[in-house]
């Protein structure tokens, strides 16, 4: 248990290594367009934690790239690479909001328990397409879920046009969902917030992702598919069924992100849907090292990033833009992981 | 005294471990020096300090009178030294001489001297009657020809300082022979030798000199006439060494497992086994011999579950298997000991315990209606831990951090703990120091005497003729012969081997 710890705080090291330097680079680019970079950071703190509507806007952000960051995380640890979080987040919010505006007289709790759980059915089914051609042809899932981004983003710009699920109008989009399928905003904290209880959903999945890789026997095989795909079929353990497992639990997450976009914040499906919360997920199951809790501080950072980002846009000279190169310099520092791990573990060597 | 190379109070760290702890060597000009040790004793480590893959923490080398710089960058080529890995580092696409001239290819002006390079190199095979044919792909070689392509390598960088990593695991009784000639033919031409191995045998057989390691120290070095393999032993393992197991068994019950015609197509025209039968009954081993790529580890796969084959059946109790997944053939009372540990027998990155639980996860003693039973896992764990003798006894402790030796008691454990009705042994004690082998040698037997079936398949002939009832030998693809013990011996065994039907 001792050691468990140990390895646990040494692996913290390095992806702070990567945000301190991260950090500096940004600085260096922030003096090039002639601001000062104590001052943007100052704007950035403020504008994500300092406050209660910072707060609560740096937690609507980071809802979403939490179970975005899940969906590939679990992937990840059964050796699959998701990337079709975004098209699984997009057919979760088209399902929410047509069950959303369409289906009436249900009870709040059960109308949005109903929209969330359909939602994320659908994003399991789109992520169980890649899953059954990788399990059954060795179709490689990059590729696939790729492609079924774009039939996703296509195939629900198509149905949006059609008149039984368009609202009368110029712009393509769905009827708002009926009060009773909305996700209860969170204005005890901030008033005019969009946060709402999909956050602590979002962090009960972290949870119930935790339980299940940690406790359960099909996180066991998840694992040891990942680390080891030859051994664990030797040893009797079905690698099909771990994959199909993992992309649909990923895609069931996915799906359950674009309805907390959809009840909670949107309250309609609009095309182009807001764009970016699925590949981000991406960057945050690598920062949280694909652990479930990890991937909650990383989405926390990443949403106080988006956040305070919108306050420098508004309150300095530097570009909304500046910010996402931010972002991606922390995502290149920490992909340079293993060097830096390399580093710090030789440092660590050398002293024994 | 003339040495050629004196390495001096060598000491190299890893973290966690010393691998070489104040290591002081000397080789003779023109001598077989073997250097001999268990597995992780720290052979390999020196010598690749020796060939500058490594760099030791404090410690000189000097060469022929010189010191070695010792900097990065240094490479052992570039003073003589030349290595035969185990692994060879041949590239399969191109003909044994442009293997041998790679990075070293004679040019006249910009156009390579390939005429030249032919004369040099079949200068050497004359010299050394190291035979091989230049223009033939490796592709199409075999292990032992392969290997003779390594040697005319080091040898056409003029090396005359050849380290030799485990050279005879390889290779068929036979060929052994031939290479110890060759390594004579070498010292006899004035070059030097130093022959890494853990074989006795083979080091009474061709060396000068023997240096033993054991935890990365020298503990003995001497002549070999002055010893013999039981001292040699003893100095490696550290402790007086009870004799062998053997096999000692001899009434056999109805048939466990039937292997009937089995073929395997793996391409059209690549056909790894041709017709495959075998039969174990019940309380027998049945040993199962051959050089490596001969089949053996296809039919491996086929028995695990891994590949299907082309024609043919796996029987279990009279449960054809053929078609079921390996948790299925688990289910029917089959139990597997993989050829490579590292890959397919544990997951380096799970714990002790969890790689003590794989597969069985869905058990019904160790999982409540989808939740691992953490108690029940820890009570087993704890059971299997004492019964094998798997050190350290750290239930947290990850795969990779135990020893060969311990990790192939962990997977001997898993699979044993199922009380199968016929276990598949395929390379048990490949790299396992001999204290683990001796155990996993005992366990083998134990299921023997206990009226289950033993498959041991493996390419070390001492282990198969200590260990089995019947001795088959495959050749490529096919089991060519079926021996008793008592008329099996190792030469009979080695024609077979070589594809010299008797």
């Amino acid at each position: 248990m001792k050691a468990n710890v140990r390895t646990s705080l040494t692996d913290l090291v390095p992806p702070l290594v990567a945000l301190v330097l991260a950090g500096v680079v940004s600085s260096v680019i922030v003096l090039l367009t002639g601001e000062s970079p104590l001052r943007i950071a100052h704007v950035m703190l403020s504008g994500s934690v300092g406050g209660a509507g910072s707060i609560a806007g740096t937690l609507e952000e980071a809802t979403p790239l939490i179970f975005t960051g899940l969906c590939v995380a679990i992937a990840m640890r059964a050796g699959l690479f998701n990337i079709g979080g975004e098209g699984q987040l997009v057919v979760g919010a088209f399902v929410a909001a047509w069950i959303g505006y369409r289906v009436g007289g249900l009870d709040p709790a059960l109308h949005v328990a109903l929209c969330i759980a359909l939602a994320g059915a659908a994003g399991a089914l789109w992520a169980l397409i890649p899953g059954l051609l990788k399990a059954r042809f060795g179709a490689h899932e990059v590729i696939n879920t790729i492609m079924l981004n774009y039939i996703a983003f296509i195939l629900t710009n198509y149905l949006i046009g059609l008149p039984y699920f368009r609202k009368p109008g110029q712009i393509p989009q769905t009827e708002d969902v009926l009060a009773s399928a909305l996700l209860p905003r969170m204005t005890f904290l901030y008033k005019y917030t969009r946060l709402n209880l999909g956050f602590v959903l979002a962090v009960v999945c972290a949870l119930l992702v935790f339980i299940l890789l940690r406790k359960t026997g099909l996180g066991f095989e998840i694992r040891s598919v990942g680390y080891n795909p030859l051994a664990s079929r030797a040893a009797g353990i079905s690698v099909v069924r771990s994959t199909l497992m993992a992309m649909a639990i990923g895609g069931f997450l996915a799906g359950m992100a674009g309805s907390e976009r959809v009840l909670g914040v949107h309250r309609h499906f609009i095309s182009p849907f807001p764009f970016g919360y699925g590949f981000a997920g991406i960057a945050v199951a690598l920062l949280g090292r694909n652990r479930p809790l990890g991937v909650v501080v990383a989405a926390l950072f990443f949403g106080a990033l988006a956040n305070g980002g919108a306050q420098v846009d508004i309150a300095t000279t530097v570009p909304r833009e500046l910010v996402t190169v931010i972002q991606a310099i922390v995502i290149i520092f920490v992909a340079c992981e293993y060097p830096i791990r390399h580093l710090v573990l030789r440092r660590r060597g050398a002293e024994t | 005294m003339d040495f050629i190379l004196e390495i001096r109070d060598v000491t190299k760290t890893f973290p966690g471990t010393v691998a070489n702890d104040d290591v002081s060597l000397n080789v003779r000009r023109g001598e077989v020096h073997a250097l001999v040790g268990e597995n992780g004793a720290g052979k390999t480590t020196l010598m690749n300090i020796l060939y500058g893959l490594v760099r030791p923490d404090s410690g000189r080398i000097v060469l022929r009178g010189a010191d070695l710089p010792l900097k990065q960058g240094f490479l052992g080529t570039d003073y003589g030294i030349g290595m035969i890995h185990q692994h060879f580092m041949l590239i399969r696409e191109f003909t044994v001489l442009e293997n041998i001239i790679l990075g070293a290819e004679p040019t006249r002006g910009p156009v390579l001297d390939r005429a030249g390079a032919r004369r040099k190199v079949e200068d050497l095979i004359a010299r050394y009657g190291i035979e091989v044919d230049l223009e033939r792909k490796v592709r199409d070689l075999s292990v032992g020809e392969a290997q003779r392509v390594e040697m005319l390598k080091v040898l056409y960088r003029n090396a005359d300082i050849i380290i030799m990593d485990e050279p005879t695991g390889v290779l068929t009784p036979q060929e052994a022979c031939g290479l110890f000639a060759t390594m004579r033919g070498l010292v006899a031409d004035g070059r030097t030798v130093i022959f890494i191995t853990h074989k006795l045998g083979e080091v009474m057989d061709v060396s000068d000199t023997v240096t033993v390691m054991r935890h990365g120290r020298v503990v003995g070095d001497m002549p070999v006439g002055e010893t013999d393999v039981a001292r040699l032993a003893e100095l490696m393992v550290g402790r007086r060494l009870d004799a062998p197991p053997r096999r000692s068994g001899s009434s056999f019950g109805a048939p466990v497992l039937r292997v009937d015609h089995v073929r395997l197509e793996a391409r059209p025209g690549v056909k790894p086994l041709e017709d495959v039968c075998l039969e174990v009954r019940e309380g027998e081993v049945l040993g199962l011999c051959g050089v490596e790529g001969n089949g053996q580890f296809e039919l491996f796969e086929i028995l695990i579950g891994l590949r299907r084959p082309s024609a043919g059946s796996v029987v279990v109790r009279g449960v054809d298997v053929t078609r079921r997944s390996p948790a299925a053939r688990r289910e029917a009372g089959l139990a597997f000991i993989p050829p490579d540990r590292t890959t397919m027998g544990l997951i380096a990155e799970f714990s002790l315990r969890e790689n003590l639980l794989l597969g069985r996860q869905g058990d019904r003693r160790f999982s409540r209606m989808g939740f691992l039973d953490g108690e029940a896992i820890a009570e087993e764990t704890s059971r299997l831990v004492g019964e094998f003798g798997i050190a350290p006894p750290d239930p947290d402790a990850r795969g990779y951090s135990f020893s060969g030796g311990n990790q192939q008691k962990i997977v001997v454990a898993r699979e044993l703990a199922r009380d199968p009705e016929v276990l598949v042994a395929c390379q048990p004690t490949r790299g396992v120091d001999i204290g683990a082998t001796r155990l996993i040698h005992t366990f083998i037997l134990g299921q023997a005497d206990g009226g289950k079936g033993v498959l041991l398949i493996s390419a070390d002939l001492a282990e198969v003729l200590s260990l089995s009832d019947r001795i088959g030998v495959m050749y490529r693809g096919a089991v060519v012969g079926v021996l008793d013990r008592g008329d099996a011996t190792e030469e009979k065994l080695g024609l077979m081997m070589a594809g010299v039907a008797d």
